[in-house]
């Protein structure tokens, strides 16, 4: 037998594939506190994606109407009162880093609260189970479905479930999208076959991730596919807020008939009503593991069963390892928020939040650059004066067009030109349209009598009515002076 | 080596029957992979040389059913290029020289297909900067032997200097030492007096002598105080510029040989809208004249 042959026996057991094979999970419905929040959540952060790309907002003419908008062809990114270009990707970068940050210390304090409840993994696979119980019914229901021979019956509850799918897939790669076109002009076009061919590409692929992720692989994305649960690792700690067992409370569990006293054991009944809502298809009772998303939905269930049997309720709950150590111990239980780690991600948080406030409070209305010729560096005229060329790089982040003064100092006597215009030796004009960048060249020339050193250092400045920039460069003349 | 094909006791698989040393070679059958693409290949193959140009013989080649040819696909590109250009260059066929330089989208287009144009056929000799080198002219300073408006420019690059075209700048400086015009004494006098123009200290009792000399031989095109003609390209002696240097060798140099430099007429190797947008490049970059 080889090698291969041999792991393949090992891994797949009965199944034979080199993969273990997947257990069907049969979520039940649960109803509950931590079950409401979840269905509110699921409702604003759906509201929150496909209606984003539908919100106007006024902006000049001319330039797109639409508030949340990532405009390639600009290149521009409008994020309503912001507009950002493509220069200032590192206010991107910057969100990413808090995002980063905020998902740390909210591991950090209070678990996987993303996972369980702000995931898009988990709001999509939550919207397809309910089709799914639409069809199927509830967990038994379907275990029967499943099991049983395949009829008519079988065949349209299956089928209008993956139609459903299919549509609710389609209408999240299609509403993606909007976000990079103006949405009610791809709106109109997108039907007629008239849509730019990369929104149709990437509606198709999102519809098929959609669709395999949120239906048909589910929790093996979350167990198998993202890293995040193995990062999260390092942020969890013993006072770290968690979906838990309290097993100093339950354990040791057992049925319980109705007139059995609760003396001398714990209040956990045995009902696995904690493990058939489990999306995970985990069981909670074991502690806690990395298929573990915190949903809260096992918590729920187990407070059903307690207020049914008379005891109170929290048998499972947001707890610390550390408070149920501690009353285990007979001590009372203690937490802690304040811990260097969460100081850390904090200060940390506030500090990239900090830099990119003022980065945006203090982002200039117009980006000014000289760049100085370097072929030739200089020029000699006929008279032993010298010339150097520039081009001036104005990127007007305005709304209005800009006629700017352009003036250099720093030469004792000079005189400015640009092409198609009279030279001048106070100041040039130089117009730039609005929301775009502006070149102009500008060439320098002073006499010999002005140019004590090879290199001297200039000061450009433009001056438009609102708006003043400057930029240093430097005039380059050899050794003109040289005796 | 010998031709029995046994059977290999380890793996029980036959082998090819030869041998070098006692080592013997397993006869693995090919993966079935790879013989389908193997197969594939000559199905492939056999497709190819129906439909594309593929075996030679006497006198031609087979064209194949698609009649697939690069070089008719180059000149079909190179067509459509120049479609593409004569509708970019619209813009420029409309406006005069002047406009072009004044508007700003108008400019930026011309300064783009000219700097494209000087770099391909001008750099060579005026260097890709512009700036010349001995006997070729700096195109980015303020001296130009025969004009340096936008319509001088223009015509200098239509029809070229001492080039084959009959409408060509022309003019010769005569070889005043080789052909025995001036005797060497008097050439090394009007090197003096050369020097004198460009108010530099001279041997002043050359400068004498050659006053006449000059007179009668050189102010025909120079001009009597030596500031030179655009007419007849003939360079200003009083500034600081020298296309063949300004020592008194090389003005030496200059007199006794009187070297003039060519350009093509490029009116006959470039269209009219990318001569326009050559010559504002070469104009604006100039500072305008």
């Amino acid at each position: 037998m080889s090698a291969a042959a041999a792991a393949r026996a090992k891994a797949g057991g009965g199944g034979g594939g080199l993969y273990k094979p997947r257990t069907p999970i049969y979520p039940k419905l649960v109803r509950g506190k931590w079950r409401n929040i979840k269905w509110a959540l699921l409702v604003v952060t759906l509201a929150i994606y496909w209606g984003t790309p539908w919100i106007r907002w006024a902006r000049p003419e001319g330039l797109p109407q639409q508030a949340v908008l990532v405009d390639f062809t600009g290149p521009r990114f409008y994020f309503f009162t912001i507009q950002l270009w493509p220069q200032e990707v590192y206010f991107f970068t910057g969100l990413l880093i808090m995002a980063a940050l905020a998902l740390f210390l909210v591991t950090a304090l209070f678990g996987r609260l993303w996972c369980g409840y702000a995931c898009p993994q988990t709001v999509w696979t939550d919207l397809f189970i309910v089709v799914e119980r639409l069809f199927e019914g509830d967990r038994n229901a379907r275990m029967k479905l499943d099991s049983s021979p395949l009829s008519f019956n079988k065949a349209w509850r299956k089928g209008g479930k993956h139609l459903v799918w299919l549509l609710i897939a389609l209408a999240t790669g299609g509403a993606w999208v909007f976000y990079f076109h103006d949405a009610p002009t791809l709106w109109k076009s997108i039907w007629i076959g008239q849509g730019p061919l990369t929104a149709y590409v990437s509606a198709g692929v999102l519809t098929f991730t959609t669709y395999s992720l949120a239906g048909t692989m589910r929790e093996q994305v979350c167990t198998y596919l993202c890293p995040w649960p193995r990062i999260q690792g390092a942020m969890l700690d013993k006072h770290t807020l968690q979906v838990i067992y309290l097993k100093d409370r339950g354990e040791p569990r057992g049925p319980h008939k109705k007139d059995q006293s609760w003396e001398g054991r714990g209040d956990c009944i045995d009902c696995q009503q904690c493990v058939v809502v489990c999306p995970m298809g985990i069981d909670i009772r074991n502690g806690g593991q990395i298929e573990c998303i915190n949903c809260g939905l096992c918590v729920d269930a187990c407070d059903e069963m307690m207020v049914k049997i008379g005891r109170p309720t929290g048998l499972i709950g947001y707890d610390t390892d550390h408070a149920v150590a501690e009353r285990e111990g007979g001590s009372a239980a203690s937490y802690k928020l304040v811990r260097p780690r969460t100081v850390y991600y904090g200060v940390a948080l506030a500090l990239v939040s900090g830099v990119m406030v003022w980065g945006l409070a203090m982002r200039q209305p117009v980006v000014f650059d000289v760049l100085r010729d370097r072929n030739p560096t200089f020029v000699r005229l006929h008279d032993g004066s010298v010339r150097d060329g520039y081009t001036l790089k104005v990127a007007n982040r305005t709304f209005e067009r800009q006629v700017f003064k352009v003036e250099v100092s720093g030469l004792a006597k000079d005189d400015l030109k640009t092409p198609g215009a009279p030279s001048s030796s106070t100041s040039l004009t130089f117009v730039v349209e609005p929301d775009q960048v502006g070149s102009m060249r500008l060439l320098v020339s002073a006499p010999e009598s002005a140019l004590p050193e090879p290199s001297m250092p200039i000061d450009v400045k433009i001056h438009s009515r609102d708006v003043t920039a400057d930029a240093k460069s430097v005039f380059l003349s050899g050794e003109v002076n040289k005796p | 080596m010998s031709g029995n094909r046994d059977k290999d006791p380890h793996s029980g698989m036959e082998t090819t029957g030869h041998e070098w040393d006692g080592i013997t070679e397993l006869d693995t059958p090919l993966p079935r992979w790879w013989l389908w693409i193997w197969y594939g290949t000559i199905v492939f193959a056999l497709v190819y040389w129906v439909l594309m140009p593929a075996w030679p013989y006497p006198g031609g080649y087979t064209k194949g059913i698609l009649h697939n040819s690069q070089r008719v696909q180059v000149a079909q590109d190179l067509k459509a290029l120049q479609a593409q250009r004569d509708v970019q260059g619209r813009a420029l066929t409309n406006a005069s020289l002047d406009q072009i330089e004044r508007d700003p989208k108008l400019q930026a287009y011309a300064m783009t297909l000219g700097q494209l144009t000087f770099n391909a056929n001008c750099a060579a000799c005026h260097g890709a900067g512009g700036t010349g080198s001995k006997g070729y002219p700096n195109l980015r300073d303020d001296v130009w032997l025969w004009g340096g408006s936008l319509q001088d420019i223009q015509t200098t690059l239509i029809h070229g200097i001492r080039s084959q075209d009959p409408e060509a700048r022309n003019s010769k400086m005569p070889s005043f030492g080789a052909d025995g015009l001036l005797k060497p004494a008097e050439v090394n006098d009007l090197t003096e007096y050369v020097v004198a123009l460009s108010r530099r200290p001279a041997n002043q009792a050359a400068v004498a002598r050659a006053a006449p000399l000059f007179a009668n031989n050189c102010a025909v095109c120079h001009a009597a105080d030596g500031k030179g003609n655009a007419t007849f390209g003939a360079p200003n002696l009083t500034d600081k510029d020298w296309l063949y240097g300004g020592d008194r060798a090389s003005i030496h140099d200059q007199i006794w040989n009187g070297r003039g430099g060519v350009m093509p007429n490029w009116g006959k190797r470039l269209d009219a809208n990318t001569l326009k947008a050559l010559t504002v490049y070469i104009h604006a970059n100039a500072g305008g004249g």
